[in-house]
């Protein structure tokens, strides 16, 4: 993998009327590398994947994709790009193989069409009826499409929404053997697990800023670990300790609290330590710690806490999957 | 040395510089509209046997070329053509598209390499060909079982085939715009046709009338088609006389500057009105 960017974002905007969608992003994404984007809806993930794919004109900042401005200059770059977006439809009196037959009519370097849609699993339904196909097939379709000119600048807008857990971990296999092949993808998804799967990078965006980026491990670490627990007595009984019958905990983070069914929940920043030390206090007062589990975050606890905290907007930012290129 | 100038630029501005409009692309999806065609049995119905059809009617009801019976085989000939633009390529080509942008394929094909002009000249490919290929018939058609016509200068039945369709088919792309299901293409296509037929001069040469009626015809958008049709096939001009093949040219000059203002007209429509995606 070389350092030289791919994608060259600084500052893009984008508008709707009075509304701005996308609000100063930056973002490289380098040779080789799978960036992913996440965000609630609304948060201007596709406004602002539109842009890097040149559907739009960005309103500022400055947008490169292979050194071209991807709207302007898109003939010198589109013959390099592949584009999954998250709604883009088919004909249904078509079959899988005439549809694919007709997309590789338009591209300047077709991968042959068989090999295309055996590649994501669609090759014993290429004389099917579109129409007749299931939301999974259709998006493997859409995805095979987008891989077929075997471009050097991947998009995938949700790729798979709608999959089956089989087909999203053949989709991510067949990725990652592109990622392999050296080609560049800028992936959004819902799913956190896609993210931790595929991406080497993440940006977190909300309310059309990117409000954290890094790898997964940069993000989680900055997040505290849990412990959760229910304490019992020797006679079996639920015993909720106060914050002063508990022990010292060198790395705990805020109130430690008990939810209505007398659960105890602890985050720290030292999980090993703090572990061990609640172990030891059960263990000297004969205590039970029934259900006990310990985990350091997830990308999914970043995820929801930097929604609980961050400048999450609600209700009017409903633009981000329904606002297309103009 | 001019070689490697050229790989370099080719290297430099990437793989894909592709032209505006090229015939490979404009193939793969006029095969791909072609095979819907074949596969919609109304749409089909409207182009193979629709205009036919109504020629046939109109040649048993009589009445066409009244006054004149040796412009019949040129009337009926106008008439199969007209049918052919107006409900192959304009109906048919306005449903389609309608079709295509609300199944989310006319996005589709913008996010790839196409072109608009390539996306909507794929989608007309289908609909041309029919054309042509009924005027083609018609032609042999009128020529076996009618008197035939003099075909004075072929050449302007050509301008108004293919001048006809490439008008038709631009309005068609601006009608779309205005109708948000395929269904109510039928309504939106309407105006067009019914107002637009009956100055069309269809049925009977337009005998020398010097009322404001028959002026402001001569004007309206299907009205060309007609006059460069009769002058070309049968060298008829609007006054009813016949000219000789040097005189219908000067004749087809207002007919082709309709025929060019109408369809300037309809690109800056289509530019105006057609969308790409259906309205959320």
């Amino acid at each position: 993998m070389t350092s030289e960017p791919i994608i060259h974002v600084r500052g893009a905007r984008r508008r709707y009327g009075s509304f701005e969608a996308v609000r100063g992003v930056d973002l490289d994404v380098r040779r080789g590398e799978l960036v992913a984007l996440l965000g609630t809806n609304g948060a201007g993930k596709t406004s602002f994947v539109e842009l890097v794919e040149g559907l739009a004109p960005a309103a500022g900042g400055t947008v490169r994709v292979l050194g071209h401005d991807p709207y302007r200059e898109r003939a010198a770059i589109v013959g390099s790009l592949g584009i999954m977006l998250q709604s883009a439809g088919f004909s249904g009196d078509l079959t899988v193989a005439e549809t694919a037959r007709t997309w590789a009519g338009t591209l300047t370097r077709p991968r042959p069409v068989r090999e295309v849609l055996a590649a994501v699993g669609m090759g014993h339904r290429a004389d099917v009826r579109v129409a007749s196909l299931s939301g999974g097939e259709k998006r493997r379709l859409d995805l095979a499409l987008a891989t077929m000119g075997d471009p050097e600048v991947l998009f995938l807008d949700e790729p798979t929404t709608g999959l089956d857990p089989e087909s999203r971990r053949a989709t991510w296999r067949l990725v990652q053997g592109m990622l392999a092949a050296g080609t560049t993808v800028l992936l959004t998804t819902h799913y956190l697990e896609e993210a931790e799967q595929l991406a080497d990078r993440i940006a977190i965006l909300q309310s059309g800023r990117v409000v954290r980026s890094g790898t997964v491990a940069d993000i989680v670490a900055a997040e505290p670990a849990r412990v959760e627990c229910v304490v019992r007595n020797r006679e079996g009984r639920v015993v909720v300790p106060s914050a002063a019958d508990l022990p010292a905990l060198a790395g705990v983070v805020g109130a430690p609290d008990v939810d209505r069914t007398g659960r105890l929940h602890l985050r720290t920043t030292s999980l090993q330590d703090d572990l061990f030390t609640l172990l030891q206090w059960a263990d000297a007062r004969r205590l039970r710690l029934d259900d006990l589990d310990a985990r350091s975050a997830s990308l999914e606890q970043a995820f929801l806490a930097m929604d609980d905290t961050g400048t999450h907007d609600t209700g009017t930012h409903d633009t981000d999957d329904t606002e297309v290129a103009a | 040395m001019t070689t490697t100038t050229t790989a370099t630029t080719r290297r430099r501005t990437g793989p894909a510089a592709p032209p505006t409009v090229s015939p490979r692309r404009v193939w793969a999806l006029a095969r791909a509209e072609l095979l819907l065609l074949v596969r919609n049995r109304t749409a089909l119905f409207n182009a193979l046997a629709l205009p036919p059809l109504s020629v046939a009617l109109f040649a048993a009801v009589g009445g066409i070329g009244d006054g004149m019976p040796e412009a019949m085989g040129a009337m009926l000939l106008n008439l199969l053509v007209f049918m052919a633009l107006a409900f192959v390529v304009y109906y048919n080509l306005t449903v389609a598209y309608v079709a295509r942008r609300e199944e989310l394929v006319l996005k589709r094909y913008l996010v790839g390499e196409c072109s608009r002009a390539e996306i909507l000249a794929g989608a007309a490919v289908p609909a041309f060909a029919v054309a042509l290929a009924q005027t083609v018939l018609g032609v042999v058609a009128v020529s076996v079982f009618l008197e035939p016509p003099a075909f004075v200068n072929p050449l302007l039945m050509v301008v108004a085939v293919v001048g006809g369709a490439v008008m038709l088919t631009t309005l068609a792309a601006a009608t779309s715009g205005l109708s948000r299901t395929v269904e109510s293409a039928q309504l939106t296509t309407l105006p067009l046709l019914i107002v637009a037929i009956p100055f069309a001069g269809l049925f009977g040469v337009p005998v020398a009338s010097s009322g404001v009626l028959d002026t402001v015809g001569t004007f309206t958008p299907l009205r060309p088609i007609t006059d460069l049709m009769l002058l070309g096939a049968a060298g008829i001009d609007g006054d009813g006389t016949v000219l000789t093949f040097a005189e219908t040219f000067a004749a087809a000059r207002l007919p082709w500057a309709v025929l060019v203002a109408w369809t300037v007209l309809a690109a800056l429509a289509a530019r105006r009105w057609m969308r790409w995606e259906p309205r959320r």
